[in-house]
């Protein structure tokens, strides 16, 4: 069972829809009990940063904890900046620090927020976009973005006028700044692949 | 680079997918949760249900319709028609639908937008404008609302600048007398507007050719295309349209 984590805010529940609708299995929870036994976690990308961190409130232990012992954990949009040091936003705020960097806004280059179909290139062998070949478009819609400062976590990168951090990774920590609930087929097999990563780790 | 994104547009009314042409004459296309499904799974990049009768009795059909439709639609979805509180928006929102379009309320209410833009971000406020070639100011439109039918003395540019300063972040621009008839988009509307805004403008009302999506690109300016009649009735695909529009260059998502 994965549990998506529910900051009580906004619609948290799409990301669990989209599970669903792939034939995962998937619940809705801040409960540290059900954290300790989830095969996976997910940080949904709703809210404003403070606001999530603040929701998360007594959770944030056991997600840590979680992450330590080797269970896959996905950020989403804000949920993949919450994995970060500290932010900005409205900030300063400090994150769960689970991967070294800081969250900043985007660059003026182009309209901010950055929302839209936008081309990521993907990186070869990373389990979390198995089956998806050597780029595709997911769905953005963000202000700010993660400046990564551990060497080798970021996975991929979007170009809207400068380059933005798109994913990361650390061991079992996977963040994605788009949202693969929101990206079509292509969005839905990163969940997939999420899932089969949970999976295989139980084995 | 954001691609230029294909809007299917689902017109909803007692519960059944809808359309017309100059926003009467309407026929069935199907229903509204099915259609919606179809189009995630088959490559559209955003989709927008109206609620086209709009009256106290369909609100709480059309929150159960956004209900069904976010169990079954994996892309960003926008919901409008008869949206008149922040209230309304945040339940919209909550069950489901990532934008929220305003429009005759918003005319009545300027406030509504900025409302609603402080509270859930201008990337959930969708400033919908029904336009109409002014008789009287040639190379102008006048805002008309209530589904068309009250037309106004405000200036779509004019109203469309506005409503970018109170916090939407997305215009919806319909073209009443292009509607339905498959005759092309309205670019020198579309120019108007795009020209005056930075916010992405969604061209809307009069597609019927691969090309008229592509002209209504290049030549009016549009960040995203809007139809209805084409898709709903099996004229092109999602697919069709996104490769032809390749081809001509464009950056579509595929």
């Amino acid at each position: 069972m994965i549990v998506v984590i529910d900051y009580s805010v906004g619609n948290v529940e799409s990301v669990c829809k989209a599970f669903r609708h792939i034939g995962c299995e998937a619940e809705l929870s801040r409960d540290p009990a059900r954290i300790a036994k989830a095969s996976g976690l997910v940080l949904p990308g709703v809210a404003a940063f403070g606001y999530a961190m603040e929701a998360l409130g007594d959770a944030a232990e056991p997600v840590k904890e979680a992450a330590e012992s080797g269970k896959p954990i996905l950020g989403i949009c804000v949920g993949h900046q919450l994995l970060f040091d500290e932010s900005t936003e409205y900030g300063p705020h400090k994150g769960l620090g689970l991967i070294r960097g800081c969250v900043v806004p985007v660059p003026p280059v182009q309209t901010v927020p950055h929302m839209g179909w936008n081309l990521v290139e993907l990186p070869e062998g990373m389990g979390l976009f198995a089956g998806l070949g050597p780029a595709k478009h997911f769905y953005f819609a963000h202000s700010y973005h993660a400046e990564v400062s551990d060497p080798q976590a970021t996975t991929a990168r979007v170009d809207y006028g400068s380059l933005l951090t798109a994913s990361v990774q650390k061991g079992n920590i996977f963040g994605v700044q788009f949202h693969p609930e929101k990206s079509s087929r292509q969005g839905l097999q990163v969940l997939k692949n999420f899932h089969a990563l949970c999976v295989e780790r139980e084995a | 680079m954001l691609t230029k994104r294909i809007i299917p547009c689902l017109d909803v009314k007692d519960n059944r997918v809808v359309k017309g042409v100059n926003f009467l004459n309407l026929r069935d296309a199907g229903d509204p949760v099915e259609l919606g499904a179809l189009y995630s799974d088959s490559g559209a990049d955003e989709l927008v249900f109206l609620d086209i009768t709009a009256t106290i009795r369909s609100r709480k059909t059309i929150v159960d319709m956004v209900k069904r439709v976010a169990e079954n639609v994996f892309i960003p979805f926008t919901v409008g028609g008869g949206i008149r509180s922040v209230e309304q928006i945040d339940e919209l929102l909550r069950s489901g639908a990532e934008k929220a379009s305003v429009n005759t309320a918003a005319v009545q209410n300027p406030d509504l937008i900025s409302e609603a833009a402080k509270r859930f971000g201008n990337q959930c406020v969708v400033l919908a404008i029904d336009a109409r070639r002014s008789k009287t100011r040639p190379g102008h439109w006048q805002v008309c609302v209530k589904a068309g039918s009250e037309p106004t003395d405000i200036d779509v540019v004019e109203w469309a600048k506005r409503g970018e300063d109170l916090g939407a972040g997305e215009i919806l621009l319909t073209s009443m007398d292009a509607d339905g008839t498959k005759a092309g988009y309205d670019n020198a509307l579309n120019k108007a507007v795009s020209d005056a805004v930075n916010i992405p403008v969604i061209a809307s009302g009069g597609a019927g050719t691969l090309d008229h999506l592509y002209d209504a690109v290049v030549e009016g300016g549009a960040d995203a295309v809007l139809m209805a009649s084409i898709t709903h009735f099996g004229n092109y695909t999602i697919t069709q349209m996104k490769e032809y529009l390749r081809d001509r260059g464009l950056p579509m998502n595929l």
